[in-house]
């Protein structure tokens, strides 16, 4: 337990649930968003699915944050802890910035045909 | 709680600044501009590219130096591959605003924009640490997916847009969950961790981390099998950003892709094969599937794909053996690779008048007679992308193959001689259809020649010849570049600097 997360009211948990079941979780949740990207056909949803992908790094990120001794013998495993927990907000902050992009597009496609679906986007082939 | 700043050297984030400063100014120049007329927007921007080059130039042979914690690294690789992205950008924008008018979407917002994804381009390739590479990444790329959607009235470009961001959006995804692993073995996100992760008990993450960022780095820098994207973006986006994302997109990526193999060395045996494999599929899918395209950009977008595949060729020699073969003849090329493919996008963006664009290779017939000077700028870009002396395509392959000689890896430098020859084929097909077809009843109306786009022209052609002459000083200049600054030599396990070492960036 790093020295960081001892005054939370859950602190406890840590103890008892071994990194490996964050790791798992967070595989299953990357893996589903994977999948639905594959097979979705709404670009909305396959978007969403792309977040469900970024939110499991968040995930996998805090995990690992919350257990940075399991991992190396790390000289300050606060200082590691607070890295892993810093990227977090920045993957969230880029995550934003992707869904105004990533909207305005799909709008901009809905005005030009009135429909989105990802099978009709083959104006190009070859 | 004591509280430490560290001291941050301004001089080394100078030229990231200036471009970031520069897209600011032309976007308010934008707002209070007169209506359809954006030649301030450009004059600034060139002008601001041209200061940031200088800059860059200066910090030529400088010594390895970090500031901002280590978030910024200068050292002779990044600086070569941050003036071959500015220099990109100055080509690009020269001929830009000629194309954007007749295209009618002379919207000035495509030179901030452009401004930024060069300034997310140069943090990649400038910096040692995983974040700051995915917040370039993502700078370079949420730009770039706004500038291939920008003919907003044309189904191709807004389908381009919404391919390149969703296959974009998701391989950026991968790089992350990759940076997640680096860190759960190591407890860093620079990439000291790499190596320090590999060799503790669990480096079985360092192989996961590295498979992932390698898919990541791989859909940017378009390798087979994660291409699959580049030929309809390229093909559907404006031909000024297919220009511009077909150099400062690849380099940006190979640059983080050099250094993240470099770091990797312990890992090579696990990974030497898997790459080099990558490498001959690249070349061999992007001039196969080249051969039967119909599309100009279309075919160009997959020989931008099979070049990619010649470049990892050399980025593999340089890694195998670092220290007797250096990363001048990956710069060299990627310099030959910039010239010739944005010479070649921006001869043929003259097909677009009034509004209309018409890229398959038939658009181009007679444009011997009616456009003279920009068919022969076009012709001399593809004998260049071929390979044929004395152009600096040839001296860049022929380099490339040597080294992989060098470096024990005959399969690679064989391939490479391989699809040079099949390459000759489909780049035979435009030059044919500019220079030999004249079908009347396939007549277009090409733009007039404009003055930015001859001055792309000349550079470009100045580039591809006079690269011959230039060749002893850029080896000279690229010898000391290295994949990996801090540590030049093989890295021993016992000689790993300590994870409280002074410069522990990230920590």
């Amino acid at each position: 337990m790093i020295p960081i997360l001892t005054h939370l009211p859950f602190a406890a948990v840590f103890d008892e649930i071994p990194l490996g079941w964050f790791l798992t979780l967070s595989l299953v949740m990357f893996t589903l968003g994977a999948v639905g990207v594959v097979v979705r056909r709404n670009p909305v949803v396959v978007f969403m699915c792309i977040e469900l992908m970024l939110n499991a790094v968040n995930l996998t990120f805090l995990a690992f944050a919350a257990y940075p001794t399991q991992m190396v013998a790390l000289s300050n495993p606060g200082e590691a802890a607070i890295t892993g927990q810093m990227v977090v907000i920045f993957v969230m902050a880029i995550a934003a910035a992707e869904v105004a992009v990533g909207l305005g597009i799909i709008m901009a496609i809905f005005r030009l045909r009135n429909e989105a679906d990802v099978d009709d986007m083959n104006t190009m082939r070859g | 709680m004591n509280t430490y700043i560290p001291a941050i050297d301004w001089a080394l984030a100078m030229p990231l600044i200036v471009i970031l400063g520069t897209g600011l100014v032309a976007l308010l120049i934008e707002m209070f501009r007169p209506k359809q007329n954006n030649n301030l927007i450009v004059g600034v921007s060139l002008a601001g590219l041209a200061y940031c080059f200088v800059l860059l130039v200066n910090q030529l042979g400088k010594p390895v130096a970090t500031t901002f914690s280590g978030m910024i690294l200068s050292d002779q690789f990044g600086t070569l591959a941050q003036l071959i992205i500015v220099g990109a950008t100055f080509l690009t924008f020269l001929f830009s605003e000629s194309y954007l008018r007749q295209k009618r979407i002379a919207f000035g917002e495509f030179y901030p924009m452009a401004l930024w994804s060069a300034a997310g381009g140069m943090m990649m390739v400038a910096t040692e640490n995983l974040l700051m590479m995915f917040i370039g990444l993502e700078v370079l790329s949420i730009a770039l997916y706004c500038l291939a959607g920008m003919s907003r009235g044309e189904r191709r470009s807004e389908e381009s847009a919404l391919k390149y961001f969703l296959l974009g959006a998701f391989a950026s995804a991968f790089f992350l969950y990759g940076i997640a692993f680096v860190y759960g073995s190591s407890g860093r996100i620079d990439l000291e961790g790499i190596h320090q992760g590999y060799g503790n008990a669990q480096d079985y993450f360092i192989v996961f981390a590295f498979a992932l960022i390698l898919v990541g780095l791989g859909f940017k820098a378009a390798l087979a099998p994660f291409h699959q994207w580049t030929p309809d973006v390229y093909q559907g986006a404006p031909t000024n950003v297919t220009a511009f994302m077909s150099v400062v997109s690849k380099m940006a990526a190979f640059g983080a892709l050099i250094r993240i193999l470099g770091y990797s060395y312990d890992l090579q045996e696990l990974w030497l094969p898997a790459i080099s494999g990558i490498a001959i599929l690249t070349m061999t899918v992007g001039n196969i599937a080249a051969l039967v395209q119909k599309d100009a950009k279309r075919a160009l977008g997959y020989s931008s794909i099979a070049h990619a595949g010649y470049l990892l060729v050399g980025v593999l020699a340089h890694i195998k053996m670092p220290d007797t073969i250096g990363l001048s003849t990956v710069i060299y090329y990627f310099i030959a690779y910039g010239v010739m493919t944005i010479g070649a996008f921006a001869m043929i963006s003259i097909t677009a008048k009034g509004g209309k664009e018409g890229t398959r290779t038939q658009d181009l017939n007679g444009m011997w007679r009616k456009a003279p000077f920009a068919a022969g700028i076009l012709f001399l870009c593809l004998v260049s992308l071929v390979g044929v002396p004395p152009t600096a395509g040839f001296f860049g392959k022929w380099a490339i193959f040597n080294d992989a000689l060098a470096a024990d890896l005959p399969v690679l430098a064989i391939a490479l001689a391989i699809n040079s020859c099949i390459s000759a084929f489909y780049y035979w097909q435009i030059a044919k259809a500019a220079f030999v077809d004249d079908d009347p009843a396939l007549q277009t109306d090409f733009a007039p020649v404009s003055g930015g786009l001859k001055l792309t022209g000349v550079l470009c052609a100045a580039m591809i010849l006079g690269l011959v002459l230039a060749i002893t000083p850029v080896m000279e200049i690229g010898k000391d570049s290295s994949a990996n600054p801090r540590i030049m030599k093989r890295i021993d396990p016992e000689d790993r600097p300590t994870p409280t070492g002074a410069n522990s960036a990230g920590n």
